[in-house]
């Protein structure tokens, strides 16, 4: 059996010399904190609201440290305003979004920020790819990481719930 | 507690006597009036003022903290700004990075929208906040003299720490920082960094 996805993007941060990982936890990044938590190397920092990531991640590249906000879709609600910050500064920032209110939600609070993830995403000027199984997940978070320090750009990979199972609320 | 008792500052004279002598100190501050005082101060390069992202001041200086533990780093915000990122509080006093330093130059009002009352006018204490949010010290600022101490307190490297400066209401003539973000941050980085900072990959 091929490793867990999780194991593939921490090895991405470790090559593209990610420093600051900011986090709002998230059930399907669980495998993913661990690894960065149990990573001196790296400063995980955890979050009362997804914004503060994105604030954070100015601060991180002013001072010359690569940093990626992991959350989940309705954070991304809570960072709008915050978002102006990355397009009008040109401040690079892969965020890896995991998805609720896609595939098999059973929870209909979820289904609206779900649903706008993305546009809202867009409007505010992040490019955003979608991975909707799990072998698509590494190469397409590998070209987040990149297109976003390459570019100047904040940048953002969705993971549908196709990849990480729908939460079932059945134990 | 309304405060309107108190001695009430000027700003200006606050933040001029902060950055006195800077040394190596990196500013990041607050939209609104803290960025005029800061430029009515000196334009400088190793200052970030903002012109947006209200409620996010003081987590671009933790992040800019944690990226340069060896620099004194100073958020220099106002009350309304903090207030709409109370939250960052908590998380700076579990990261607890001992380079940061959080200056509120607290009129109890939004200044920039009509002089309105903030919270702050009605009670609410950000500096009892930042200590039960774990930062080392949490100062009520209300006499002049109490700042030659608190511009050595920016050096020392022993923080967390925030002061709640008490200053007058007043509408003050605009000082206004450049408002290109791009600049800004290229010039920032180019300072602290050097020239590699445009080749980092």
């Amino acid at each position: 059996m091929s490793s867990h996805w999780s194991e593939g993007v921490y090895q991405l941060f470790k090559q593209q010399d990610i420093r600051q990982v900011s986090l709002v936890p998230d059930a399907g990044h669980a495998r993913l904190i661990k690894l960065c938590e149990a990573d001196p190397q790296l400063r995980v920092v955890w979050l009362t609201t997804e914004e503060e990531g994105i604030a954070l991640a100015v601060g991180a590249w002013l001072g010359g440290d690569k940093s990626v906000l992991l959350m989940q879709s309705s954070g991304v609600g809570n960072c709008i305003n915050m978002l102006s910050m990355l397009s009008v500064c040109q401040v690079p920032l892969p965020m890896l979004i995991t998805m609720r209110g896609d595939w098999g939600e059973f929870n209909p609070w979820q289904v609206p920020m779900g649903r706008a993830a993305r546009t809202v995403l867009e409007e505010m000027g992040v490019l955003v790819s979608s991975a909707q199984q799990e072998s698509d997940v590494v190469p397409l978070a590998e070209g987040t990481l990149r297109i976003a320090y390459n570019t100047f750009r904040p940048a953002a990979l969705l993971i549908g719930q196709r990849v990480l199972g729908a939460k079932t609320f059945m134990e | 507690m309304p405060t309107a008792s108190l001695p009430q500052l000027n700003r200006r004279e606050v933040v001029q006597s902060l950055l006195q002598d800077r040394g190596d100190l990196l500013v990041i501050a607050g939209l609104g009036a803290p960025a005029w005082d800061a430029t009515h101060a000196g334009d400088h390069a190793l200052n970030f003022p903002l012109w947006g992202g209200m409620g996010g001041a003081v987590s671009i200086g933790l992040g800019l903290a944690i990226a340069q533990p060896k620099r004194p780093v100073l958020v220099l915000t106002g009350d309304g700004e903090l207030l709409m990122g109370l939250g960052s509080l908590a998380t700076v006093g579990v990261q607890k990075p001992a380079n940061l330093s959080v200056v509120v130059l607290d009129n109890e009002r939004y200044g920039e929208t009509g002089m309105q009352d903030s919270h702050t006018a009605r009670g609410v204490d950000l500096a009892a906040a930042a200590i039960a949010c774990g930062f080392h010290r949490g100062i009520f600022v209300t006499q002049m003299h109490q700042l030659s101490a608190l511009r050595k307190d920016l050096h020392t490297l022993q923080g967390p720490w925030l002061a709640q400066v008490k200053v007058a209401a007043d509408k003050l003539p605009l000082v206004l920082p450049p408002r290109d973000g791009t600049y800004l941050k290229n010039r920032f980085r180019e300072a602290l960094l050097g020239p590699q900072a445009h080749f980092q990959k």
